[in-house]
C-alpha cells in the first residue's frame, strides 16, 4: 500500500518546493585565472580584465561586477573601452574583434556581446596583412583604427564593424608621403603603436616596429611629422598637450620627441636608459604624465638590467627625483594609470597605478608619499598560497566581527588612506542579510578570514600558524634584507607566494566557534592548534601535548613525514587569534576531521589512525581511540607507500594517452559528415583503445584506510537511555563504522577540578561499509541540534529534549536515520545503489521561503561525485531537488565545495576563484548594479584634477549621511529584525550612504 | 530491522554436549534434545520427529534454520549431522507435509522473506539418472535467472546471491562500444561490458555471466548514459543482492521462451509476480523496492553501555504480509518474532559483552560462520 501512496508528486509540496529552492550561480569571487588583458575606462571608472579562456570581467565600485564569456574560448589579447560610451571592444588571439555593451534592463546593467568581426584582407593577401596588433577607438565614437602586422592601418566603422576602405592608411601611402631621406631604410614592419592626438582628433600617431613614428593627418591624408629612432619601437605616449612624444624601445631606453610645426625631422630631445649602462631589457610600455606642480610622472614597464634583474617583473615610477621599481611576484600582464579623465584638463595629475600581474591585481597610490598600496575590495588573490581547505561560518555576531576586523586592521599598517579609486557604477544589491566569514586554510600554514557576506570577497584578517613551529627559514630574515640603498630601487609588492617552506605546515581542517572566539586549526603533520581571540599582543608558551593514536600497538612503522617540531619557550603573538595548545598526533598523519565544542571546552580530532578528544580547559587529553584495522598496512605506513601507486597510475595514464593519441591524429583528415556522431565515434574509439576496467567486489573489513576518521560530531543527546541526555561525541570512519562516546563534562564550578570522562556507548557498523561523511542528531521535532552556545546566545530555540532523538548517518552511498538511544534503523535513502552517484559533501542548511517571512525548513544540502547538488529532506529523507553544478571531471572543484548554513555554497573554479552558488530563494548574494554614462556636467569638475572633486563628493556624501542618520538607524533596525546585531556595520552604512547621495545628485 | 537471533543463548548451552531441538509442525511445538557429537542417523531422527509430533501417515519434509536464517533441508545423514553440529545453540526444525512443502523451496532468505524465491529447476542439465541428486529446492541458490517472461529473449537477468559466503563476486567491467539497431540502421553506442572473470569467483561459478556480455541494467536501473565509475559504484552498492541484466555475448544459450522446460517454475513463478497488474517490462518482477529494503543487510549495532539493562530487542515491524499465509515462511517469521524477545537473560548479554569488550577494536570481528555480511542485526 505504502508503495502506491508514495508515488505521484503532491502539488502542494511542489509549490512549496518552488518557494524554497532555486539554483543560481551568482558571482565569482577572487582573482581571474590566467588573466591576459587589462582595460580601463577613465570616464566610466570601470576596470576590465580578460582571461586566456575568453572570459571578460568588469569591475567598478565595490559590488559593481559584470562577467561575459566569448563563445570562442580564445584568449583575450586587448580590451579597449570606447571613449564616452558604455561599450568596449575586445581582441582575441584568433584575431577576432568583439563589441560588448552594458545595457540597462529593468534598472540593472547587463553585459552583452553585440557584434563580432574578423578583419579580412583582399583575396590572396598574406594572413599577416590583417593580423591586428593594435587598436585605437577614435574619439569620434564611430571609428576604430586597427594596426596590423603588415604595417597597414585599417579603419572600421562602429558599431557595425564596417570596413571603410578609403580611410585605411596603407604603409605604401605613408612611404610615398615621407621625405626622401626617411625612405631608405625598411622602416615599416608592423604597427606597434597607434595614438590619437590628445587635443586634435584629426591627427594620429602611428609607430612602426622598426622605429619610425609618423603623425598622420586623417583629413588631409598626409604625413605631418615623422621621427626616426635607431632602436626597435615598443610603445609610445603622447603628452597631454600634444607637444611631446615619448617612445620606449627594446633596448631599455626611452626617447622624448618634441612636436612642433617648424622642424619636420627632429632628433630626440633626450634619450635615456633608466637602468643602464649595462644591457637592459625592453621597456614595453611607458606613460609620461604631467602634473600641476610641474614635474611629470614617468611610469614604465620593464627596462631592467638584463643580466642581474632580467627575471624581475617590474613597473617603475619616477617622479620628482624619486624612483621606485615595483617588483611583482608574477609576470605583468598590463598596467594602467588612473589620471584626470577629462580630456580638456590641462594636466594628467595621476593618482593611482593599477597593475595587473598574472596572479594578482595591485593598485598603488601615487598621491601619498612613499606610494603605498591600496587594498582592493575585490579581485583578492585567494591563492597567495595554495588553498588546502575552507570553512564557512554564517551569521557572525557583531562583536566577534569587529574584533576580527580590528585585528586585521592592525596587520595592514602601510596601506594607503585612499578610497578605492575604481568606483564606477552604482550597486543596488541589497545589503547582505548577515555577516558571513569564509576561512581558507593554505599550504603555507596560514588561515585567511574573508568577508563573504556580499558580492565582494574581502580579506579581513590573516592568521599564520608558522610561528608555533621551528622551520628552516626564519621569518626575521626577510626583514633584514631590505632597507639598503640599492640600484635599481626595487620594492617587492604583492602577496602571491606559492612556495611553501614546509608542506607539513599545510592547514587541513578549520573549526571556528563564532560565539566564543575559539578556533581550532589542524594540519598535514597531525598538528592541532587551539586558538583564542585576543585583542592585545601577547607572549606566551604554547602548551604541547602528544596524542598517541596507535596506543602501543606493536610492530607498526610510520614511513611518512616526521611531526613538526614546536618552538620552545614563549612566543610573541600579534593581536588576533593566538594559539595556546598544540596537540600533535602520533603518527603525524594528516588530520582528517576536527570538531570543537566551545561550551564544553573540548576539541576532537581524527586522522587515518584514530581519533582523540582533548580538554582544552584543563589542557588534558581525555581519550584516544584507535580505529585501525590490524591488516591495514597502507594506513599504518603513511603517505610514502602511496607514492608507488601514484607512480603506477601516472604511468598507466601516460600509456593510455599515448595509445589514444596516435589514431586520433590519423583520423583527422576524415570526411565531413555530421559533427555529432563523429564526435561520439571519436569518443568510442578512445574507449576501445583504452580499456579501463573496474573490479566489482563488495567492500570488506580488510579494505585499506577503513580506519580513516571522516567525521566528528558533538551532540547533547540521549545516548544511554531515554530519560537522561548527556554530552556525546560521534565519529564516523571510512569503513562505515560509527562510534558514539558518552561524555561526562563537570559542571562549570568544578570544571577545573574534575576530569572529563568518556566511555564508548555505541558502535555501529554499516553493512554497506561506505565511508561515513556526516553525522547529525535530530531533536524531538526532527530539527538538527543547534550549535554549541547558540541557545545560550538566544539565537536559536532550545532543542526539544522531550521527544525521542534521532541519529542521521550519511555515508557516501546512503542516508540513514536511526532511533536513539536504542539504535535501530528507521529510514534510509540509497543514493549509489539507485543513481551511481556518491556523496562528497553534506551539510544541514536552513531554507527560508521567499513567500512567507518566517517559514523555513531544515534540509540536507548534498554534493555528489558527479557534481550534482541535491536537497534531501529532513527527517524523511526524500530527495527534493537536484541541479547539476560542477563538471564531473572537475575533481578539485568538487573537493573544495563548502555549504553555508543558509543554502548557499562556494567551490573553486580555478586555484584562485570561488564560484558562489545559492540553493535558496531567500538568500541570494549577486551583483545588481547600474553603470550609466556620467553626465558630462557632473563629471567635469570645478577645480583642477579629479581627486579634489572626488573628495568634495565624498564630503557631501558624509554630510548627507549624518542628515539621514536617524532614518538609517531606523531602516537598519527593521532590517536586522531583532537579530541582536543592531549597530553600525561599516560596509552596510557605506552602501546606504552611497544610495542616498546618488539620489541627491540626480 | 532487528530480527533477533539470540546469540545470548549461545552461552547458556555452549559447553553442554546436548543440543536443544525445537521442532514445529503446523502450530505445534515440541522440544527435545540430541547429542551434539553423536546425533545418530537421519532415519532415526525422522522417526523420532514423526513420533513426537504424532504424525502417522503423511510424508513430511524436515527443514531447519541455519545461522543465516535460511531454511535448509534435513533429508540425509550428512545434512542432519551438519544441522546438529552447527546448531547454535538451538536447532529449529520445521516440519511440513510434503504436498504443502512443494510450494516453498528451501533456499536463501525464505525465513526472512515474505515471498519465496523461485529456484529455477531447469537450471543445469540432469545428466545421469543413476546419480542421486537432490531436488534443486534442496540447495541454496547462488544465482538465478529471473524475469525470463518479461525480458527480450536476447537479454538475461541474473541474480547473484551472496549468503555470507567467502567467495568474491569476482568480475570486472569495462567501457566499450555496443552496436544497436536503430531506425537509421546500425549505430554504435557506448556500453558497459564484463571484461574479466576471477577464477573461482561467484560470477564465474554461476556460468550465467561471461566476458564481453553487455551490462544493460543493475538492479533494474538502466546503465545507459552512466559512466563506468557510476556503474561500478552502483554494482558495489548493490553487491549484497546484485541483479544484472546482460545481453550475453554468446546468444546460443538463450532461453527460448515458447519452449520453457516442462515442469518448470509454473505457478510458483507467477505467484512471485504478485505485483498488481502487469508491470512494464523494465521493472524487475521478482524484486520490488520494498523487498530490497527488507532484504537489505542490517547494520551491526553494539551498544556498549555498561550498566545492567534489559535487552530491548524489538520484534520486527510487521511488513506487508502476503495474504496467502498458508506457507511456512510467514508463519515461521511470526513464530520467531514472538519467540524472540524476552527470552534472553540479561546476565548472558553481559557475559557476551564482556567477552567482546577487552579489545573493542576486534569487537566486530565475528566468529567464523557467525553473523556476518548477510546476517541479521545483532542487537544485544
Amino acid at each position: 500500500m505504502r508503495r502506491f501512496l508514495r508515488s505521484g508528486p503532491d502539488p502542494a509540496r511542489e509549490r512549496l518546493k518552488r518557494d524554497l529552492f532555486q539554483f543560481n550561480k551568482t558571482v565569482e569571487h577572487g582573482f581571474p585565472h590566467q588573466p591576459s588583458a587589462l582595460g580601463f575606462s577613465p570616464s566610466l571608472r570601470i576596470l576590465a580584465i580578460g582571461t586566456r579562456s575568453g572570459a571578460i570581467k568588469l569591475y567598478g565600485a565595490p559590488g559593481v561586477e559584470f562577467m561575459g564569456l566569448h563563445q570562442e574560448n580564445n584568449a583575450v589579447v586587448q580590451i579597449h573601452f570606447l571613449p564616452g560610451q558604455c561599450q568596449l571592444v575586445t581582441l582575441l588571439d584568433d584575431n577576432s574583434l568583439h563589441l560588448w555593451s552594458l545595457k540597462v534592463k529593468g534598472g540593472v546593467s547587463e553585459l552583452q556581446e553585440d557584434e563580432s568581426f574578423t578583419l579580412r584582407g583582399p583575396p590572396g593577401a598574406a594572413p599577416s596583412a590583417t593580423q591586428v596588433t593594435v587598436a585605437l577607438p577614435h574619439s569620434s565614437r564611430e571609428l576604430l583604427y586597427l594596426g596590423t602586422e603588415s604595417g597597414s592601418v585599417f579603419a572600421v566603422q562602429l558599431p557595425a564593424f564596417r570596413v571603410l576602405e578609403d580611410r585605411a592608411i596603407s604603409s605604401d601611402a605613408v612611404l610615398q608621403r615621407l621625405p626622401e631621406e626617411a625612405r631608405h631604410r625598411r622602416v615599416f614592419e608592423m604597427v606597434e603603436a597607434l595614438q590619437e592626438h590628445p587635443r586634435d582628433p584629426s591627427k594620429v600617431l602611428i609607430g612602426y616596429s622598426r622605429g619610425l613614428l609618423v603623425i598622420w593627418d586623417l583629413q588631409g591624408g598626409r604625413v605631418l611629422a615623422h621621427f626616426l629612432s635607431s632602436q626597435q619601437l615598443e610603445n609610445v605616449c603622447w603628452q597631454r598637450d600634444g607637444r611631446l612624444i615619448v617612445s620606449c624601445h627594446s633596448d631599455g631606453s626611452y626617447c622624448q620627441w618634441p612636436v612642433s610645426g617648424d622642424t619636420p625631422h627632429p632628433e630626440p630631445l633626450t634619450s635615456s636608459v633608466p637602468y643602464g649602462p649595462f644591457p637592459c631589457k625592453a621597456i614595453t610600455k611607458i606613460f609620461w604624465l604631467t602634473t600641476k606642480k610641474g614635474l611629470p610622472f614617468t611610469i614604465f614597464q620593464g627596462g631592467m638590467p638584463r643580466a642581474s634583474y632580467g627575471d624581475r617583473h617590474c613597473v617603475s615610477v619616477a617622479h620628482d627625483g624619486q624612483q621606485t621599481a615595483f617588483d611583482f611576484t608574477s609576470r605583468i600582464i598590463d598596467f594602467a594609470v588612473l589620471a584626470e579623465a577629462d580630456p580638456a584638463a590641462a594636466f594628467d595629475d595621476p593618482y593611482a597605478l593599477v597593475v595587473l600581474a598574472e596572479e594578482e591585481l595591485v593598485v598603488i597610490d601615487l598621491r601619498t608619499a612613499g606610494w603605498p598600496l591600496v587594498p582592493p575590495p575585490y579581485l583578492s588573490s585567494l591563492h597567495c598560497s595554495a588553498i588546502t581547505c575552507s570553512h564557512h561560518v554564517s551569521n557572525i555576531p557583531l562583536k566577534l566581527w569587529e574584533r576580527i576586523v580590528a585585528a586585521g586592521g592592525r596587520q595592514h599598517t602601510r596601506v594607503s588612506p585612499m578610497e578605492w579609486p575604481i568606483d564606477g557604477g552604482t550597486s543596488f544589491a541589497p545589503p547582505p542579510p548577515q555577516r558571513d566569514l569564509l576561512l581558507t586554510g593554505h599550504e603555507d600554514g596560514s588561515v585567511r578570514f574573508w568577508d563573504a557576506s556580499g558580492v565582494c570577497l574581502q580579506l579581513l584578517y590573516k592568521l599564520s600558524t608558522v610561528r608555533v613551529f621551528l622551520t628552516d627559514s626564519d621569518p626575521s630574515e626577510n626583514l633584514s634584507a631590505q632597507g639598503e640603498e640599492e640600484w635599481p630601487p626595487l620594492r617587492k609588492v604583492g602577496s602571491f607566494d606559492p612556495y611553501s617552506d614546509d608542506p607539513r605546515l599545510g592547514i587541513q581542517k578549520i573549526f571556528l566557534c563564532k560565539y566564543s572566539g575559539y578556533l581550532a586549526v589542524a594540519g598535514t603533520a597531525g598538528q592541532v592548534l587551539v586558538l583564542e581571540l585576543n585583542d592585545e599582543e601577547a607572549e606566551h608558551a604554547v602548551e604541547q601535548v602528544e596524542a598517541d593514536l596507535l596506543q602501543d600497538q606493536e610492530g607498526y612503522r610510520w614511513k611518512g613525514h616526521e611531526r613538526l617540531s614546536a618552538r620552545p619557550g614563549p612566543v610573541r603573538f600579534e593581536p588576533g587569534f593566538q594559539p595556546f595548545v598544540l596537540v600533535q598526533c602520533q603518527p603525524p598523519a594528516v588530520v582528517t576531521s576536527l570538531a570543537l565544542h566551545s561550551e564544553w571546552r573540548l576539541v576532537a580530532f581524527g586522522t587515518s589512525h584514530g581519533f582523540g578528544l582533548f580538554d582544552h580547559q584543563q589542557r588534558r587529553q581525555v581519550f584516544v581511540k584507535c580505529t585501525l584495522h590490524p591488516s591495514d598496512q597502507l594506513a599504518l605506513e603513511g603517505p610514502l607507500s602511496r607514492v608507488k601507486s601514484l607512480k603506477k597510475s601516472l604511468r598507466q595514464s601516460f600509456r593510455r594517452m599515448r595509445r589514444s593519441r596516435v589514431p586520433s591524429q590519423k583520423q583527422r583528415p576524415g570526411g565531413l559528415p555530421g559533427e555529432g556522431p563523429k564526435a561520439a565515434q571519436a569518443g568510442l574509439r578512445d574507449m576501445e583503445l583504452a580499456p579501463v576496467q573496474r573490479k566489482i567486489e563488495a567492500r570488506t573489513a580488510e579494505d585499506s584506510f577503513t580506519g580513516f576518521v571522516r567525521t566528528l560530531y558533538f551532540a547533547d543527546t540521549y545516548l544511554r537511555d531515554s530519560s537522561r541526555h548527556c554530552p556525546s561525541l560521534w565519529a564516523g570512519t571510512n569503513g562505515g563504522t560509527v562510534y558514539g562516546f558518552s561524555l561526562r563534562v563537570p559542571p562549570a564550578e568544578h570544571r577545573m577540578d574534575e576530569p572529563v570522562r568518556a566511555e564508548q556507548a555505541k558502535e555501529i557498523q554499516l553493512m554497506h561499509r561506505a565511508p561515513v561523511v556526516g553525522i547529525v542528531v535530530l531533536d524531538g521535532h526532527s530539527v538538527p541540534l543547534p550549535e554549541p552556545l547558540e541557545v545560550a546566545h538566544d539565537l536559536s530555540k532550545s532543542p526539544d529534549m522531550q521527544g525521542s532523538h534521532q541519529l542521521l548517518v550519511v555515508s557516501e552511498e546512503q542516508f540513514k536515520v536511526f532511533t536513539l538511544p536504542k539504535v535501530s534503523a528507521k529510514l534510509k535513502l540509497k543514493l549509489t545503489a539507485l543513481e551511481g552517484s556518491r556523496v562528497r559533501r553534506v551539510s544541514v542548511a536552513h531554507f527560508g521561503s521567499c513567500r512567507a517571512e518566517d517559514y523555513g525548513e531544515h534540509h540536507l544540502a548534498v554534493l555528489t561525485n558527479l557534481g550534482d547538488i541535491q536537497v534531501v529532506s529532513l527527517p524523511l529523507l526524500k530527495p527534493q531537488v537536484r541541479y547539476s553544478c560542477i563538471r564531473q571531471e572537475d575533481v578539485s572543484g568538487i573537493a573544495s565545495c563548502v555549504f553555508t548554513k543558509y543554502g548557499q555554497g562556494f567551490y573553486l573554479i580555478s586555484p584562485s576563484e570561488f564560484e558562489r552558488f545559492s540553493l535558496s530563494t531567500k538568500w541570494l548574494v549577486e551583483p545588481r548594479c547600474l553603470v550609466a554614462l556620467a553626465e558630462p556636467k557632473n563629471h567635469r569638475h570645478p577645480h583642477n584634477g579629479g581627486r579634489p572633486e572626488k573628495a568634495s563628493h565624498r564630503a557631501r556624501n558624509s554630510g548627507s549621511q549624518s542628515d539621514g542618520e536617524e532614518v538609517l538607524k531606523e531602516i537598519q533596525s527593521t532590517l536586522e529584525g531583532g537579530q541582536g546585531s543592531c549597530g553600525d556595520w561599516h560596509s552596510r552604512r557605506m552602501a546606504m550612504g552611497y544610495g542616498l547621495s546618488n539620489g541627491e545628485a540626480e | 530491522m532487528n530480527r533477533s537471533f539470540h546469540k545470548s543463548q549461545t552461552l547458556r548451552f555452549y559447553d553442554c554436549g546436548a543440543v536443544e531441538v525445537k521442532s514445529k509442525f503446523g502450530a505445534e511445538f515440541r522440544r527435545f534434545s540430541l547429542d551434539r557429537h553423536k546425533p545418530g542417523k537421519f532415519e532415526d531422527f525422522y522417526k523420532l520427529v514423526l513420533h513426537t509430533h504424532h504424525i502417522s501417515s503423511a510424508e513430511v519434509t524436515i527443514g531447519y534454520a541455519d545461522v543465516h536464517g535460511d531454511l535448509l533441508p534435513i533429508n540425509n545423514d550428512d545434512n542432519f549431522s551438519k544441522a546438529v553440529s552447527s546448531a547454535s545453540p538451538l536447532l529449529r526444525v520445521f516440519i511440513q507435509k510434503r504436498e504443502e512443502a512443494d510450494h516453498y523451496g528451501f533456499g536463501a532468505g525464505t525465513l526472512r522473506k515474505k515471498k519465496a524465491l523461485v529456484a529455477p529447476r531447469d537450471e543445469g542439465p540432469r545428466r545421469r539418472a543413476q546419480l542421486r541428486i537432490g531436488l534443486p529446492r534442496d540447495f541454496r541458490p547462488v544465482s538465478s535467472i529471473i524475469d525470463v517472461d518479461v525480458l527480450p529473449e536476447t537479454h538475461r537477468r541474473v541474480r547473484l546471491y551472496r549468503h555470507g559466503c567467502e567467495k568474491p563476486l569476482g568480475f570486472y567491467i569495462r567501457d566499450g562500444a555496443s552496436v544497436r539497431v536503430t531506425p537509421q540502421g546500425l549505430e554504435k553506442a557506448p556500453g558497459i561490458f564484463i571484461s574479466r572473470m576471477v577464477p573461482g569467483g561467484l560470477a564465474e561459478s554461476t556460468g550465467l555471466l561471461a566476458v564481453n556480455d553487455e551490462v544493460l541494467e543493475v538492479n533494474g536501473i538502466e546503465v545507459a548514459g552512466k559512466t563506468l565509475d557510476q556503474v561500478t559504484d552502483m554494482m558495489i552498492a548493490n553487491s549484497h543482492n546484485l541483479i544484472i541484466t546482460v545481453k550475453p555475448a554468446n546468444q546460443r544459450n538463450n532461453v527460448v521462451r515458447a519452449g520453457r522446460a516442462p515442469g518448470g517454475p509454473g505457478p510458483s513463478s507467477d505467484s512471485a509476480a504478485s505485483a498488481p497488474g502487469r508491470p512494464p517490462p523494465r521493472v524487475l518482477q521478482n524484486f520490488h523496492p520494498d523487498e530490497a529494503e527488507s532484504d537489505d543487510e542490517a547494520d551491526i549495532v553494539l551498544e556498549g553501555a555498561l550498566e545492567p539493562r534489559a535487552p530491548r530487542a524489538q520484534p520486527a515491524p510487521p511488513g506487508p504480509s502476503r495474504p496467502n499465509g498458508a506457507g511456512l515462511a510467514p508463519r515461521l517469521q511470526r513464530e520467531l518474532a514472538l519467540g524472540g524477545p524476552g527470552r534472553g537473560s540479561s546476565g548472558s548479554i553481559h557475559r557476551l559483552l564482556s567477552a567482546l569488550r577487552p579489545d573493542p577494536r576486534h569487537s566486530l570481528v565475528l566468529p567464523p560462520g557467525g553473523v556476518e555480511e548477510h546476517g541479521p542485526a545483532v542487537t544485544l
